[in-house]
């Protein structure tokens, strides 16, 4: 029997807010335990929320970007459910009125388009952090984390393969980064993702039963749990068997998924409105206000690399899939303007190296790539040279020309010393040089060749073919 | 005289002036609780050092001829609001020496203000009651009559002015806990609107029906505590911007050009002969001082016990749910799991009736009970809205009894829930249309126990009843009798 996959994904981005959504404690990452907290996200007795507009704004940006009606009244409603690390006993999130709903977003695999429908998108809180003891029964919370706001987005169940699953998250990755609304830190969990799949027989209308899937903390473990859990449920189902609904979580260790203990029975969250915060009211000019601010969203600025920089489509479409990488792009050309080589260069030696959202883990900056291309373009390295540069670059995060300077990888472009190797090779090969003076031209390549064995590569290649044809005649 | 029988107007005039410092007046007052409190039971936790303290440091301020509009005064403020230097029990076992790590809002004003503040006040628990029985601690006596009940749940702040174990006090308001006590105690006390007062730091019951305010021994002084108490707070989202005007200036002799409405609802079955007479000798009072007196309807009344009891503890489920043994309150040490810590927890802190709010408003917010429940008390809320805006089209200011019974004996009516539910009745609308609405003495039963006239009026009308309880405590001939203790 042949199955038809069905995916939807909840994503939860955190916000890049200075303060957290109902307090004026900070956001950051990292701090010691406890330390970024006040009595409102500690959940104090008598302690009041009170909403942070940017949190509002960062959802209307979002809702613009991805098509997205925008709820012109906002409630906030509570979720009530005890957890040590919810301290209210409740997590204050959007429920009846969501901020955006009914939006889209185009993937494209293998050039082929698909349009993925996006449910709705919600304000809400995060919840702190346990720490487990490992040697002792005893667990800890850390409340930083809690109140650093949320946005909830959920897609509609219209991803057919773990393939569309990870574009999809890509591409809504890529927009929350154009955005600027959300760090997009899939490791340190402001990006993530959980995802419900299920199987059924190809022409189905109705779904089978789902699973949800958690703890997937990069594109590729998406991608692995998705296909792992998608090989499982086609297992069982040829087996006759069921898929029983439950929350399993990504073992990346193990590269499996299994079943969450503790936290399985069904919950009733008995939302209502919070009676603790007022409607929000979104109007027209908000609204327009915020579209004024949108920063160039990815189709602009793809259409611009094509006109303004006459780069051709897919390496447009490349350089334009994440934010970071468009930004560097940009700025190695501020210092060297030449994007077709620039983009040339980070497509092949850059792009191998790092995905274009993992752009800023790479040590090289903007500068230093500038640096190293305008070397090759001033004839102080060879391309090939400049290519092994870089590899040390990576490594290093030293400056190209720390590196060609204690390296010694100066091309050779002094024709006096050049042309005495040059009259070496020749008289060491003369065969070779017969050949050429034959009519046989080809042997130029050879006569190159060996020049570059003895100079380590540094030889200036253009140099080089002037020299030998002289020389040989 | 003795000082702590001063009024809080006639004792910041008499500090201003220098008859008198606020050491002296707080020694009276601390040395008056020493000799009533065995029988009165109004204080939870007393605070005779950190009073002084701050007493010495009001008259310092006033030998240098400063100091804020209530400087030197001594008030009791109710367990609910948070006291950095006061534990905060809330009259519950569960928040048992519990000092919270700030002050409400309403603290930090009165400390502006620099007030005196002498401790908290007895409570139902988590303001959940009518009689102050409910409390985990101790249950004030009614002062005027000693076994009867003071009221709640704001039966301590109410108990304390009326034995001048204080000048005044801070109560909060969910369905009538300030004007209730203050009925019985033969106080005056106040619910002011809904967003008038900052409930930053005000331990939520129901949210959306809280309010803080003063019960205070006269009219004058409860226009002084509006005074300090008032105004927007941009911590709490659902305070109102709004100006305060100073309502002192709203006591006027006179009635002239007030429509005073009369709901016949309120005069129904049930209500006590003695106090249908007092309340209506009362209206009399102000006819006799110019109002004119018109008939008017709020018909959605009987719904709103119903409405009031899904909605307040639908809010209080969720607001307790805090209450787990995780960061604060007394945990129960011997769970083994998390689930049996919170049950253990919960069911060893709480008392019966938070408990039975707590359920019924779980029941209340429930997957296929939410809209039965909550959702249709939340349409018929509005629906009572209506009906005062409509009275409110018709008059200014409304007048009613308060508490259909005069005080009665503790125990009396401990076990009949529904009985004490159905007592509410008369308060409970202001609460839910978020109005202003304020208790004032009127008169007495032929037992001896005092009986308050509730007036009500329109949002931010606090001035209008202001005016009204002037007119009524200048005829009543009831300010200024103290219970013999």
């Amino acid at each position: 029997m042949e199955f038809e996959t069905v995916i939807g994904l909840e994503i939860h981005a955190q916000m890049k807010t200075k303060s957290k959504i109902f307090c004026g404690c900070s956001t950051e990452f990292g701090a010691p335990p406890n330390t970024h907290t006040c009595p409102v996200c500690l959940g104090m007795p008598g302690s009041l929320p009170v909403l942070n507009k940017q949190v509002v704004e960062n959802g209307i940006k979002l809702a613009l970007a991805t098509d997205s009606a925008i709820n012109r009244e906002n409630r906030f409603a509570r979720k009530n459910y005890f957890y040590p690390d919810l301290p209210k006993g409740y997590q204050i999130s959007q429920f009846e009125l969501p901020i955006a709903e009914h939006g889209q977003l185009e993937i494209e695999i293998d050039g082929q388009k698909k349009t993925i429908g996006i449910t709705r998108a919600h304000m809400e809180e995060d919840a702190g952090k346990l720490i487990h003891d490992e040697l002792e029964p005893k667990s800890y919370v850390d409340l930083n984390r809690t109140g650093t706001p949320l946005l909830e987005i959920v897609s509609e169940p219209d991803l057919r393969s773990p393939e569309e699953a990870v574009a999809y998250l890509k591409k809504l990755h890529g927009i929350v980064r154009y955005l600027d609304i959300c760090d997009g830190n899939m490791q340190e969990g402001s990006f993530r993702c959980d995802a419900n799949i299920s199987l059924r027989p190809k022409g189905q209308e109705e779904l089978g039963t789902r699973t949800e899937l958690k703890n997937m903390n990069s594109f590729r473990n998406v991608q692995l749990a998705l296909e792992y859990e998608e090989r499982r449920q086609r297992d069982v189902l040829l087996d006759g068997g069921e898929v029983i609904q439950s929350t399993l979580l990504w073992n990346p260790d193990t590269n499996r998924t299994e079943s969450m203990r503790g936290k399985e029975e069904a919950h009733d969250y008995r939302y209502f409105p919070d009676p603790d915060l007022v409607p929000v009211h979104i109007d027209e000019d908000w609204i327009e206000r915020v579209r004024g601010d949108l920063p160039e969203l990815a189709g602009e600025r793809k259409q611009r690399f094509m006109d303004d920089m006459g780069l051709p489509e897919d390496v447009a479409a490349t350089l334009t899939s994440s934010r970071d990488l468009a930004d560097f792009f940009e700025q190695v050309c501020v210092d060297y303007d030449n994007p077709k080589k620039v983009s040339n260069f980070i497509s092949t030696e850059l792009l191998r190296e790092y995905s274009p959202e993992q752009i800023n883990d790479c040590p090289v900056t903007a500068t230093q790539l500038a640096a190293l291309l305008q070397m090759v373009e001033k004839n102080t390295i060879s391309g090939k040279i400049a290519k092994t540069v870089f590899a040390d670059m990576l490594q290093s995060g030293d400056d190209p020309e720390k590196i060609v300077k204690d390296k010694g990888l100066v091309q050779m472009s002094d024709e006096g010393e050049l042309v005495a190797i040059v009259r070496e090779i020749i008289a060491a090969n003369p065969d070779q040089a017969q050949q050429f003076r034959d009519g046989k031209t080809k042997v130029m390549g050879f006569f190159v060749g060996q020049l570059m064995q003895k100079t380590k590569g540094k030889a200036n290649p253009q140099l080089a073919n002037k020299l030998f044809a002289q020389e040989l005649k | 005289m003795d000082l702590y029988n001063l009024t809080l107007q006639q004792a910041k005039d008499k500090l201003a002036a220098r008859e008198i410092t606020s050491v002296a007046l707080t020694e009276s007052i601390l040395n008056r609780i020493d000799q009533v409190e065995d029988r009165v039971k109004a204080y939870l936790s007393l605070h005779k050092d950190q009073a002084m303290a701050a007493a010495e440091a009001a008259d310092k301020k006033l030998q240098a001829g400063q100091g804020g509009m209530l400087c030197g005064l001594p008030l009791s403020i109710k367990d609910v609001l948070c006291t950095e230097t006061m534990p905060t029990t809330c009259g519950s076992k569960i928040l048992e020496g519990f000092v919270p790590p700030y002050d409400a809002a309403v603290v930090e004003k009165l400390y502006d203000a620099d007030a005196v503040l002498l401790g908290k006040v007895s409570m139902d628990e988590f303001a959940m009651g009518s009689t102050n029985e409910n409390c985990a601690y101790s249950t004030p006596e009614n002062p005027w009559k000693a076994g009867y009940v003071a009221g709640g749940s704001s039966g301590g702040s109410a108990a304390s002015v009326a034995a001048s174990e204080c000048l005044a006090s801070l109560g909060s308001d969910t369905g009538g806990s300030i004007r209730q006590p203050a009925s019985l105690c033969g106080v005056v006390g106040m619910k002011p609107t809904y967003g008038r007062v900052s409930r930053y730091g005000l331990v939520a019951f129901a949210s959306s029906l809280d309010q803080v305010g003063p019960l205070t021994k006269d009219v004058a002084d409860c226009a002084l505590m509006m005074n300090t108490i008032s105004g927007h707070d941009n911590r709490d989202s659902t305070s109102i911007q709004q100006a305060v005007p100073d309502y002192t200036a709203a006591l006027q002799d006179g009635m002239q050009g007030v429509r005073v409405g009369i709901p016949h609802e309120y005069f129904s079955e049930g209500l006590d002969p003695e106090v249908d007479k007092v309340v209506r000798s009362g209206i009399a009072m102000l006819e006799e001082a110019g109002a004119e007196i018109v008939e008017v309807s709020l018909p959605h009344t009987e719904y709103c016990v119903a409405v009031y009891y899904l909605i307040a503890p639908a809010e209080a489920s969720s607001n307790l749910a805090r209450f787990d043994g995780v960061r604060y309150c007394k945990r129960d040490l011997d769970a083994d799991s998390l689930i049996d810590m919170y049950k253990q927890t919960r069911s060893q802190g709480f008392g019966d009736e938070v408990k039975r709010r707590i359920l019924i408003g779980t029941y209340a917010l429930s997957a296929g009970y939410y809209d039965a429940y909550y959702k249709k008390a939340s349409q018929v809320r509005t629906l009572i809205k209506d009906d005062f805006a409509k009275a409110f089209s018709q008059c200014d200011v409304l007048a009613s009894p308060v508490s259909p019974t005069p005080a009665w004996k503790i125990g009396q009516k401990s076990g009949d829930q529904l009985a004490l539910y159905l007592s509410d009745i008369l308060t409970i609308s202001a609460n839910l249309a978020g109005t202003p609405s304020l208790s004032v003495p009127c008169g007495f039963s032929a037992d001896g126990l005092p009986i308050g006239m509730q007036l009500q009026a329109s949002h931010f009308q606090e001035e209008a009843l202001l005016r009204a309880a002037w007119n009524v405590e200048l005829r009543a001939g009831v300010k200024g009798k103290c219970p013999e203790l």
